[in-house]
């Protein structure tokens, strides 16, 4: 038991090295805008990550990670402009004089983004935890659509519907991936520990959990704090991959489809998401090409701006409706199940041979 | 402020809550039932205006013949909606349903899009409607009066079916033990498919109220006024429906006097609406009404 825990050890760094070369050959390799795709995917498996934590580990209902996102989002872009492109944005309203000259460096205001988010995180999740169900999906709704809209109308801060332009773009393939990196070992980490133990019995049976003597509201807010302080990260890395930021960004539909990602992936599993959220990315890019014409010999089809959508949404209903568990379920993977798996693949070819 | 202008603000106030009590029937009657949010709701209204523009405006039926045939096909929507995404979840964990509920908004959001064009479409109003009644120095819209005796007939009309109908009653029990009204030989499916029709026929009725009142018609048009309705629902006690009429009222007023009284807050408009529903999610989860008896459908 303890060999194989080992070799699984030396198999997951051996795996990490491998990826690396991989990002490093890609840095070299690839054009802006794969490389882009790239750093999408991970920023998106961080996000991912966050709303997993609440929504299926511990089975907690939550619509409202926009807001989350939005702050870490806010925070990174006031803390990192400088002086002078401050004052280019906020040309209507002058930024209140905290901001106005402040400029920190990038990895200070990331962690500042996660801290934030995490509060906010803390002051929605403690009083919201309460209640249960489409409850709490409401209420977190209702709690992440005000801070975009205060967000729309706080100007000296958020800058209101004009946003936040000129971000450096400081989240490399090296910063997106380390932290998707960190955040998978990490999230890793918390679901096997007593922690997410804890979390899951919460989510079989709330009542059951608390009769076994398991804190509900700490446990609960406390995936949801953790949950915030990710999407606080990956908000803050959308910053910076977008350049520019507005409070529309972040409403419900950003939201949702984070969730998405989750879903096909399987709620609840880590390893569910660090397929699903690559894998919605690139169909959502790839499924592109239906809103251009396409030339079928002689005939031409003309593209419909949108079709991708309705596609993308009509593919998303199907996985709800008939695809419940999504990818993986709750599983997660590990090199000995896959060890078994292969195995058990080689009996059966030899029984068939 | 002369009371004149109080009377106006109040009389606009009361049609705007008209509006929303017409959705948010349709919520609490669906949640009573089947306990889900149908967050497609929203959008049923949204496409409801735009079936209301095509017939109207575009084929050219007279309006009298043109609204009764969107309400018919309003309600058409919602039972395929029903059909098709929520039947095969009835014993799907919840969280299933209302993700198919979201995911069933977001496809007819996209639909409405490639079909009618992001660009919004101008409503037109029947000329009666523009004339201007003065009593004294109160000056009302016919608009407005319309659309406070239309949103009042059809919840009235809908309060008949509910509580003095033979269907209604067995909705009614429906709600309160599915189960056991089940076994008293009521036919589940047929009162669901009637849910929705009914709800979603109030839907095409306040789409057509808001369409002349806001004449612009848009693919997202149904989620704001959507939430609104649902968070009235929420505030008159879920699956209660006198509680949504109530609720919807008391927050159509309340928008309109928060922004009459406090102009600087207008930016702040749909926070108020977010923040009843926190408040009353979090400290009266069952509404206005559900304390007393109050049956649920």
């Amino acid at each position: 038991m303890k060999i194989a825990a080992d070799r699984g050890k030396v198999l997951s760094l051996l795996g990490l090295v491998l990826f690396g070369l991989f990002l490093w050959w890609a840095t070299g390799h690839w054009d802006p805008f794969l490389l882009r795709m790239l750093r999408l995917c991970g920023i998106y498996i961080v996000l991912g990550l966050g709303v997993n934590v609440v929504n299926g580990l511990a089975g907690q209902f939550s619509l409202g990670h926009g807001g989350f996102m939005l702050v870490g989002a806010y925070t990174l872009a006031l803390l990192t402009l400088t002086p002078e492109k401050k004052e280019m944005c906020f040309y209507l309203v002058p930024c209140i004089a905290a901001l106005r000259t402040l400029t920190l460096p990038f990895v200070v205001a990331l962690v500042l983004a996660a801290i934030l988010a995490a509060v906010v995180g803390f002051l929605v999740g403690a009083p919201a935890l309460r209640v249960g169900g489409d409850y709490l999906a409401l209420l977190t709704l209702a709690f992440s659509e005000s801070i975009v809209v205060l967000a729309f109308n706080i100007m000296p801060i958020t800058n209101g519907a004009l946003g936040l332009k000129g971000i450096v773009d400081y989240a490399s393939v090296w910063w997106v991936w380390g932290l998707a990196i960190l955040a998978i070992f990490l999230t890793r980490s918390l679901a096997e520990s007593n922690y997410g133990r804890a979390l899951k019995a919460i989510r079989e049976d709330e009542i059951a959990a608390e009769a076994m003597g398991v804190n509900l509201f700490y446990h609960k807010t406390l995936a949801f704090v953790y949950g915030a302080a990710l999407c606080g990260i990956g908000g803050a890395l959308l910053a910076c991959i977008n350049s520019s930021i507005e409070p529309s960004m972040f409403g419900f539909y950003f939201t949702f489809q984070i969730l998405v990602m989750v879903i096909i992936g399987g709620l609840g599993s880590v390893t569910g998401t660090v397929i699903g959220a690559p894998l919605v990315t690139i169909m959502l890019e790839a499924l592109r090409f239906i809103d251009n014409p396409v030339q079928l010999g002689p005939i031409r089809i003309p593209g419909i701006i949108g079709m991708r959508m309705v596609l993308f949404s009509t593919l998303l209903l199907m996985a709800i409706l008939f695809f419940r568990e999504g990818l993986v379920g709750s599983r997660e993977f590990s090199w000995a199940g896959l060890a078994r798996a292969v195995a058990s693949l080689g009996r059966g070819k030899k029984q068939a041979g | 402020m002369t009371f004149a202008v109080f009377l106006q603000h109040l009389a606009n106030g009361i049609a705007l809550g008209g509006m929303y009590a017409l959705l948010a029937v349709g919520y609490n009657m669906v949640y009573g039932i089947l306990r889900l949010t149908n967050f497609a709701h929203g959008d049923v209204f949204m496409m409801s205006a735009y079936i209301a523009f095509y017939t109207w405006l575009v084929f050219g039926l007279p309006w009298y013949v043109a609204f009764p045939v969107t309400m018919v096909l309003g309600a058409l929507l919602g039972v395929i909606i029903e059909r098709a995404a929520y039947r095969p979840l009835r014993q799907a964990p919840r969280i299933s349903s209302m993700l198919a509920a979201i995911g069933v908004s977001f496809l007819l959001e996209n639909i409405a899009f490639v079909v009618f064009g992001g660009r919004p479409k101008a409503f037109q109003r029947p000329p009666f409607l523009d004339q201007v009644f003065s009593i004294g120095s109160v000056s009302v819209p016919a608009l407005t009066f319309v659309s406070i005796a239309a949103s009042v007939l059809f919840l009235l009309l809908m309060s008949y079916i509910i509580y003095r109908t033979k269907p209604g009653l067995a909705m009614r029990a429906l709600s309160m033990d599915s189960e056991t009204a089940r076994l008293m030989g009521i036919n589940i499916n047929t009162m669901i498919s009637l849910t929705f029709v009914l709800g979603s026929g109030l839907a095409a009725a306040g789409a057509i109220i808001w369409s002349l009142k806001y004449p612009q018609i848009l693919p997202l048009m149904g989620a704001l006024p959507g939430l609104k309705a649902f968070i009235g629902a929420v505030l008159g006690g879920i699956g209660s429906i006198p509680g949504a009429m109530l609720g919807a009222f008391l927050l159509g007023l309340g928008e309109i006097m928060l922004v009459a009284f406090l102009p600087t807050l207008t930016g702040y408009r749909d926070v108020f609406a977010f923040a009843i529903l926190i408040v009353v999610l979090l400290f009266k989860p069952r509404g206005l009404l559900q304390g007393k008896e109050v049956p649920k459908v």
